[in-house]
């Protein structure tokens, strides 16, 4: 609830839009039952006309009959309760105006765009992104149910379910958001210093304790023989700050999301040392992520978003139209970056920083599915760094809060191609992770906090 | 020529030669492409002319007008025109004022006039007046559950300390004779303290409230760059976001102009209630 309503929205009035109507709300509550009875009367008509397709001959049919026994008639030969119950699934969202957040980084593509693009219009959905500062913001938003959904990073409802770093409270994310798409980003200073067994005393930037931009900064360090804990400073910053944290000197880079990396080089105060895909192929990044007891009361509305997202993800797969989308998502609404510079962010033909054009096409990929094996290796990784102690039922807490299952066939109904298995194998740095076996994986690293 | 046209002439010189320092030290560099792959130099927008951060004045005049000849656009839910943004820092601090002078002026009353309650209370006031209301900002967005809400109380509880504390040293200083005479004519409690006392400690009250008033102003800027969604501190953070340095200078000179303002609006309010003994 907001204290104040907005006094310059044009939509706000003092009764409602056609003057019949008290207020807006009683004027939707009509539209909506008007809505319901065409839409139930337009399936009657389907059937009639296909009874009968000459107009003379239904004409001819309802006058010897009489209007109610045809309908009683066509009623027994057609399950027409059945289908405007079918009909009905799809058309009636229990809450129409939702909140949305989000922070202003490419990896929300897909539930940005469905704002400018119409997908939330398309599923009957009025949809209002809140811009917001910063993940803890985030979390707090959607935990105290200020935001219906959220753009929230990977870990993020794993975490929450969990209770770490947070009261416990179960979460659901419905789709992936984005994989790949992160870079380790270096300070321009550190140009000639690429091997990190010397980074000892750097000092980096991260998103947040529960972001897979930690997660694999610690995998990398470890990789190379330092102890992020001890070796190194991670420091959790907002995306949006980064830059300007890397320009003052305040760290020595950062793994961070698009576009702060590109806007570093454009910025010519940082040049990408690596790709997060060249970490891990496939990576997740962020995801769409709701509480559970808020899709238990909207089941509707959440089925609704979820069609809506994974159009808009299907748009975003597809190379052509990343052009388009950059567009969709640069103005000061949504991400307030220049479009050429999420163009090189979304089509990987990017300037690197050191005077190299790169084109790697899947920079960015957009594969909505929350695949369960991407869920557990999270969760080994919490585990491995203590942000989760005892014993975890990897695969249990997986599939209850990553919703695959049901993102595969929400995609089936859509029309959208869904594999049966998630397509990349999951391959971090050249060690394969079998999502069968958590604790064995947990325990072959060397360093750990377990 | 008097004191004041020769402070107006020196005002207006600091001026001049402060803007020709910037307009000198940010002229941008030509093209930088030479030598460079001319790719890779569109890429990195070096075709163009670039300054290297800081934008030029005649750049932030350009925004400033861009801004203030359209200031009440909406493009959507995340980015409407300055004097939206304006309206609604003004809104949150109207309000928190308002509901922090009308804790703070009755409380300050009973302070001023019971040693008893000063005694009491003053332990708590000690503790919780030092403390930053950016500080209360976790606890609040964690119990109240709604981040516009919680910026008011953010506002409330800074805004509060300087006009109890005046209130009540201004109650508790009021003449003695006064207070005497009106018990000589045998006025009531109540005629005593809005006839006797408010009028006496108006100033010191108004000064309380001019302080509050400062701080709010102050305060809602980082409040709003700290939760978002809408007002000045907002529209800071979301150009600081973009690197648009000459929006957030043009906010910068915005916030200043306001908040003096506001300043002189009780500068003003201060001199009408003064009496001389």
């Amino acid at each position: 609830m907001s204290l104040f309503g907005n006094p310059y929205d044009a939509r706000a009035k003092l009764s409602c839009a056609c003057g019949a109507h008290a207020t807006q709300a009683e004027h939707d509550e009509a539209a909506r039952l008007d809505a319901e009875r065409l839409s139930a009367r337009a399936l009657e008509e389907a059937a009639m006309r296909a009874l009968f397709p000459k107009r003379a001959e239904r004409r001819r049919f309802l006058s010897a009959v009489g209007a109610q026994a045809a309908a009683a008639a066509i009623a027994s030969v057609f399950p027409l309760g059945a289908l405007q119950a079918m009909a009905q699934e799809k058309g009636k969202p229990e809450k129409r105006d939702l909140k949305v957040g989000f922070i202003p980084i490419t990896c929300a593509t897909p539930l940005i765009m469905s704002s400018p693009l119409g997908f939330y219009e398309k599923q009957g959905l009025n949809v209002t992104l809140v811009k917001t500062a910063g993940w803890a913001l985030i979390r707090d938003k959607v935990m105290n149910g200020e935001y219906d959904a959220s753009h929230l990073l990977a870990p993020m409802p794993l975490a929450i379910t969990l209770g770490a770093g947070s009261a416990p409270l179960p979460m659901h994310v419905a789709t992936i958001q984005n994989s790949n798409g992160q870079a380790i980003t270096l300070a321009m200073k550190h140009k000639d210093n690429r091997d990190p067994k010397k980074w000892k005393g750097f000092k980096f930037g991260i998103p947040f304790d529960f972001s897979i931009h930690n997660l694999l900064l610690r995998y990398y360090l470890a990789e190379h023989g330092l102890d992020p804990d001890k070796d190194v400073q991670l420091r959790v910053i907002p995306p949006p700050e980064m830059v300007a944290n890397l320009r003052a000197g305040n760290i020595d880079g950062f793994l961070g999301p698009d576009p702060f990396n590109q806007r570093a080089v454009f910025d010519q105060v940082g040049f990408l040392h690596v790709l997060s895909k060249d970490l891990w192929d496939g990576h997740p990044c962020c995801s769409f992520g709701v509480q559970s007891a808020w899709v238990k009361q909207h089941p509707n509305s959440f089925a609704a978003l979820f069609r809506a997202v994974l159009n808009a993800a299907a748009m975003a797969a597809n190379p052509a139209n990343r052009p388009t989308i950059a567009n969709a998502i640069a103005p000061a609404n949504y991400l307030n970056q220049p479009p050429a510079l999420l163009e090189q962010v979304l089509t990987g033909k990017f300037a690197d920083g050191l005077g190299n054009v790169k084109n790697v096409p899947d920079r960015v990929i957009f594969d909505p599915v929350p695949w369960d094996g991407l869920g557990v290796w999270i969760l080994t990784q919490m585990k491995r760094w203590g942000y989760v102690k005892g014993d975890v039922k990897y695969q249990q807490i997986v599939d209850q809060v990553y919703l695959m299952t049901d993102a595969k066939k929400r995609m089936k109904e859509e029309g959208i191609i869904a594999p049966a298995e998630n397509p990349r194998k999951i391959v971090v740095m050249g060690k394969a992770f079998d999502k069968a076996k958590p604790e064995a994986y947990v325990a072959s690293f060397a360093i750990k906090r377990t | 020529m008097g004191t004041r046209a020769k402070s107006a002439v020196l005002s207006a010189l600091i001026a001049l030669v402060l803007a020709l320092a910037w307009h000198i030290g940010t002229l941008p560099k030509g093209p930088q492409a030479a030598g460079v792959d001319p790719e890779y130099a569109k890429l990195m927008g070096l075709d163009k002319p670039k300054g290297d951060g800081l934008p030029t004045l005649a750049e932030v005049g350009a925004t400033a007008w861009k801004q203030v000849s359209d200031p009440f656009y909406d493009a959507g839910s995340n980015d409407k025109g300055i004097g939206i943004q304006l309206a609604y820092s003004l809104g949150r601090v109207g309000l928190g004022f308002v509901l922090a002078a009308l804790v703070a002026i009755p409380l300050g009353f009973v302070i001023g006039l019971s040693p008893v309650a000063h005694g009491a209370l003053n332990p708590f006031i000690q503790v919780l007046k030092p403390i930053s209301p950016l500080a209360w900002m976790p606890l609040a967005l964690y119990t109240i559950k709604d981040s516009t809400t919680s910026s008011i109380f953010v506002i409330f509880i800074c805004s509060i300390w300087p006009m109890l504390i005046n209130t009540a040293h201004g109650v508790a200083s009021v003449r003695r004779d006064w207070l005497n005479v009106a018990r000589t004519l045998e006025a009531g409690t109540v005629r005593t303290a809005f006839q006797v006392i408010l009028p006496a400690a108006a100033p010191t009250i108004l000064t309380g409230m001019r302080i509050s008033m400062g701080i709010a102003w102050l305060v809602i800027v980082a409040a709003e760059m700290l939760v978002g969604n809408l007002g000045v501190g907002y529209f800071v953070w979301n150009e600081w976001n973009n690197l648009s340095l000459s929006n957030v200078i043009f906010a910068i000179a915005l916030i200043g102009v306001v908040g003096m303002l506001l300043d002189l609006a009780f500068g003003w309010a201060q001199r009408a209630v003064t009496y001389a003994e």
